[in-house]
């Protein structure tokens, strides 16, 4: 079917804006290939039913728009007592002075930019790959506006375990900056590894991260998307889990005017366990969307969803949260939860929580409340001689705790916290 | 058979043969009457022709010619989880009725005894009598007004002269618009409006005839009123338009009932209702729901494109809908509530049971606008053969909605593993002082529960009985007790008396 016009004029804007990288062969195919998905697809807009609570113009406009550059001091700093490989990139630019060596037992890490030069590469079978999959049933071009564009990104090949994890920092620092990174991740079977992420990359960031777990692999992520107030990120994960592997991503996302994050999943081997957690805290012009979509095609799999976003003064949240079961991926366990505590009268929670289910022998569930805090827990708290202000943080901290929990390193999970407290006492100020 | 599935432990034999029941479809017969059509298809003409023969003022035939015009130029939706053949809207016929009605019968006396007996066989009293479904009572409590919509015709309305002692107005639309235009014109397409969706507005075009119901203020409706829709002819599509209009602080409870002869042909169903709900007044809409599913083969079958909006314009307004969906190849229905006045409530009741190839794609949407507004949803499907149900429903919390309340609870069962349960709700929240709390499972019969019911002394059926009885229990309830009987015989065919 052809595109309306609009789609089509707006499609063409943004892929003449960028060039597509010069690269190697294996490479230049495969962002050909992604030239043509973007094309066929067209790039969303508000009228598309999966865009219908985030109006997508800023993230698909030819130029980005400008993002005051925050002060990274301002922020609680993160990780810091964490052991960690560190990769730095600022605006999207590998900063090769303010990053470690690459090397470390276990893992190999190639930069994009570096093997994509080459005419062959182990990421030739998922670079794009589990895109292009991920992009039915429901078309996602932004992901594959990112395989065609990505300026580079990490190749990280997965054989043993690490004895740290691998710290992507995204720092930005260019009020028009316009980052587009591709990270694809190979965890063998029986290896593990986790990966961390934070910073605000960007004015306008557009990530993409593809995972393939071999059996009995294990892939942690924890994501802390910074505080700067004017940026915009959409960040797709396409995972594929094989049996017995584990998949587990934690997102924190604190301000940010526009963010949307997209995980995509599907479990393809017997008993393999994926769990997706969010917590977000809005203030102001801030809009959250966690888009999640996990297909069980295998035999008693696990799936957890669980998304908590606490939101004031206007702030906006959204949750698209899925689970397809397929006819043959019986005993499935799936489970998804999205809550949102509005803390006052202007901010709005939206969500489309959907089951799709086609095997008889199943156990589906998902939740989703709203509502204001408390008064009575608040009033227990306060008549305990806690103030009002310190009282309203604790309930918001226990609102969030269901999802910190999905962490599963203690120490990490207690660097998450920590930023959130700062964040809360910052608020009351 | 349409049930050549593996079935899993937990679900009994009985169960599948008793679904398998539902297949035998005892309404499938045809009443061979001589008929009047206008010409195949939709076009200017048709829609002036229905309006003349209804014979319709002028602003109605206009109403419908503007209807016709938009809808020309709007497209099918696509967005529900149905798979249907397209349809070929210019190869149905509009408009149908018996021969006999050409003159309108002054009463029910005159209407042709062929089509009294139809009804009869359906088990729907046309004569005023106190007998429903051949169980007698007192004749005070089991009074139910009926309107018969056969094809495209209402064949009469029984107790009218009761109900207008009462101020209570009840007759078929066609002769309220010219009875009562000043009602009819007040409120027609202020709940539905013209444009509304691709299939409201064919049916603002074209519908033929419908029930009107109108209730003073005050004023208690003394029975229940019931309009039983049955499609008989060939190829025919059946547009019906049912307005109900509940004044202030006045009540109704208001039944439908449909049913179609077994054809290979996939016949035409689009309907609109709308009701409005004033200050303080209640309206309970009941619906079994029991169209032609099509043979187990999916060959044949009524295509359900309904429009049902209820608006509680005045504060304290009340409506609840409860339906029974297990006829129909395709139903594409969502009664829904317009919560506008303060204090208003909605409530949605809903067992769908979809079996060989049907596909249901059903649910509602509560729009609150007022302040302490409350809705409830409770949705019940089951999915058996290869068939596929989707809830799809929408809950909205406007900003002005202060401390309003959503309770929502959808719980799917699959028996067998070749059909789909599917939950697509939407929640939308813009104040913070309403709770909004949704809830959805799916599963197939609890392992767990039939373990604790065998070790209280159940064998394996009666356990299985209790717990799918359990899961359907919370709609069944809702239903008035003049509804019950028919829509519990209907559910206890496919589950119930499966396994008791």
């Amino acid at each position: 079917m052809a595109l309306p016009d609009v789609k089509q004029e707006l499609t063409a804007a943004r892929l003449d804006a960028n060039a597509v990288p010069e690269s190697g062969a294996w490479l230049a195919a495969a962002r050909a290939d992604a030239v043509a998905r973007v094309q066929s697809m067209g790039l969303p807009t508000k009228r598309d039913e999966y865009w219908k609570y985030t109006d997508p113009t800023t993230l698909t406009s030819a130029q980005a728009p400008e993002a005051a550059v925050f002060e990274a001091s301002d922020e609680a700093p993160l990780y810091d007592t964490i052991d960690r490989l560190r990769v730095v990139f600022v605006d999207g630019v590998f900063d090769a002075e303010a990053s470690d060596d690459l090397t470390l037992e276990g893992v190999t890490i190639e930069r994009l930019s570096d093997a994509g030069r080459a005419d062959i590469h182990w990421a030739k079978d998922l670079y794009g790959v589990l895109e292009t999959k991920g992009q039915i049933p429901v078309e996602r071009p932004l992901a594959a506006l990112n395989t065609a564009l990505a300026t580079d990104g990490l190749l990280i090949h997965v054989t043993g375990t690490p004895t740290k994890p691998i710290s992507m920092i995204y720092r930005h620092k260019d009020a028009s900056s316009d980052a587009v990174l591709h990270h694809v991740v190979k965890v063998e079977a029986g290896a593990s590894v986790t990966i961390l992420e934070n910073g605000p990359a960007a004015a306008r960031f557009n990530k993409c991260m593809e995972i393939d777990v071999a059996d009995t692999g294990a892939f942690h992520h924890i994501r802390a998307q910074g505080r700067d107030h004017e940026r915009r990120a959409v960040t797709h994960m396409f995972g594929r889990l094989g049996t017995e592997s584990v998949f587990k991503s934690f997102t924190l996302t604190a301000n940010g005017v526009l963010t949307r994050n997209e995980v995509v999943l599907e479990l393809t081997g017997d008993d393999a366990q994926a769990h997706v957690a969010g917590a977000a805290l809005g203030d102001g012009a801030f809009h959250h969307d966690d888009t999640v979509f996990i297909t069980h095609d295998a035999v008693n799999c696990e799936s957890r969803q669980v998304f908590k976003k606490v939101l004031r003064n206007g702030a906006v949240g959204v949750f698209q949260g899925k689970i397809l079961v397929q006819p043959d991926a019986q005993k499935t366990d799936g489970y998804q939860i999205s809550q949102s505590l509005l803390l006052d009268d202007d901010s709005q929670f939206l969500a489309k929580p959907e089951l799709e289910i086609y095997a008889d022998d199943v156990a589906c569930s998902h939740g989703s409340t709203s509502g204001a805090i408390d008064e009575d827990a608040l009033f227990y708290l306060r008549s305990r001689g806690v103030p009002k202000g310190r009282a309203e943080d604790l309930l918001v901290l226990s609102f969030l705790a269901e999802a910190i929990d999905e962490i599963e390193d203690a120490d990490i999970a207690a660097d998450i916290l920590g930023r959130l407290e700062a964040w809360l006492e910052r608020r009351r100020g | 058979m349409g049930l050549d599935v593996e079935v899993k432990d937990g679900v009994e034999e009985a169960t599948v043969e008793a679904v398998k029941d539902l297949s035998t479809y005892k309404y499938g017969w045809e009443t061979e009457i001589e008929m009047e059509y206008a010409p195949k298809g939709v076009n200017p003409d048709i829609v002036k022709l229905i309006s003349e023969k209804n014979d319709e003022p002028e602003w109605m035939t206009e109403w419908r010619l503007q209807a016709f015009e938009r809808w020309e130029k709007m497209t099918e939706p696509k967005w529900a989880m149905v798979d249907y053949p397209k349809i070929d809207f210019q190869d149905q016929y509009y408009y149908a009725r018996p021969a006999s009605m050409t003159e309108k019968p002054k009463s029910l006396d005159e209407v042709d005894p062929k089509l009294l007996e139809t009804y009869a066989k359906l088990g729907i009293p046309l004569k005023e009598q106190a007998i429903l479904a051949g169980v007698e009572m007192p004749e005070e409590e089991r009074k139910v007004a009926v309107d018969a919509v056969f094809d495209s015709v209402s064949l009469g309305t029984t107790f009218k002269d009761e109900l207008a002692k009462a101020g209570v107005i009840f007759c078929s639309i066609s002769e309220a618009i010219k009875e009562h235009p000043e009602l009819v014109k007040k409120y027609l397409g202020s709940v539905v409006p013209v444009s509304d969706n691709y299939y409201a507005t064919l049916n603002s075009a074209v519908f033929s005839d419908g029930s009107f119901v109108y209730v003073p203020p005050g004023v208690r409706c003394p029975m229940e009123l019931s309009t039983y829709f049955r499609i008989n002819a060939e190829n025919t599509g059946q547009f019906e338009r049912t307005l109900i209009i509940a004044d202030k602080g006045s009540y109704v409870s208001y039944l439908e009932g449909c049913t179609a002869p077994k054809r290979d042909v996939a016949q035409l169903h689009a309907a609109v209702v709308e009701i409005i709900i004033e200050e303080d007044a209640e309206v309970k809409y009941s619906t079994v729901q029991n169209w032609f599913p099509g043979d187990e083969d999916g060959k044949g079958g009524i295509y359900n494109f309904v429009t049902k909006r209820a608006d509680c314009r005045g504060d304290r307004a009340k409506v609840m809908w409860t339906q029974v969906e297990t006829g129909s190849a395709v139903t594409w229905k969502y009664p829904s509530c317009i919560l506008r006045g303060d204090d208003t409530q909605g409530e949605f009741y809903s067992i769908a049971i979809a079996n060989n190839y049907q596909q249901a794609d059903t649910g509602t949407k509560m729009v609150h606008l007022g302040k302490n507004t409350k809705s409830r949803i409770v949705s019940k499907g089951i999915s058996a053969g290869k068939a596929q149900n989707t809830y799809r429903g929408l809950v909205s919390m406007h900003p002005k909605a202060k401390n309003s309340r959503n309770y929502t609870q959808c719980d799917s069962l699959l028996i067998g593993d070749k059909c789909g349960a599917h939950t697509v709700p939407y929640i939308e929240v813009k104040n913070n002082s309403s709770r909004v709390e949704h809830e959805a499972t799916t599963s197939k019969v609890d392992d767990d529960q039939l373990f604790y019911c065998r070790s209280r002394g159940m064998d394996e059926e009666e356990a299985v009985a209790l717990v799918v009885n359990g899961f359907c229990k919370e709609v069944l309830q809702a239903l008035p007790m003049e509804f019950a009987m028919e829509a519990q015989a209907l559910v206890a065919i496919s589950l119930e008396g499966s396994v008791g």
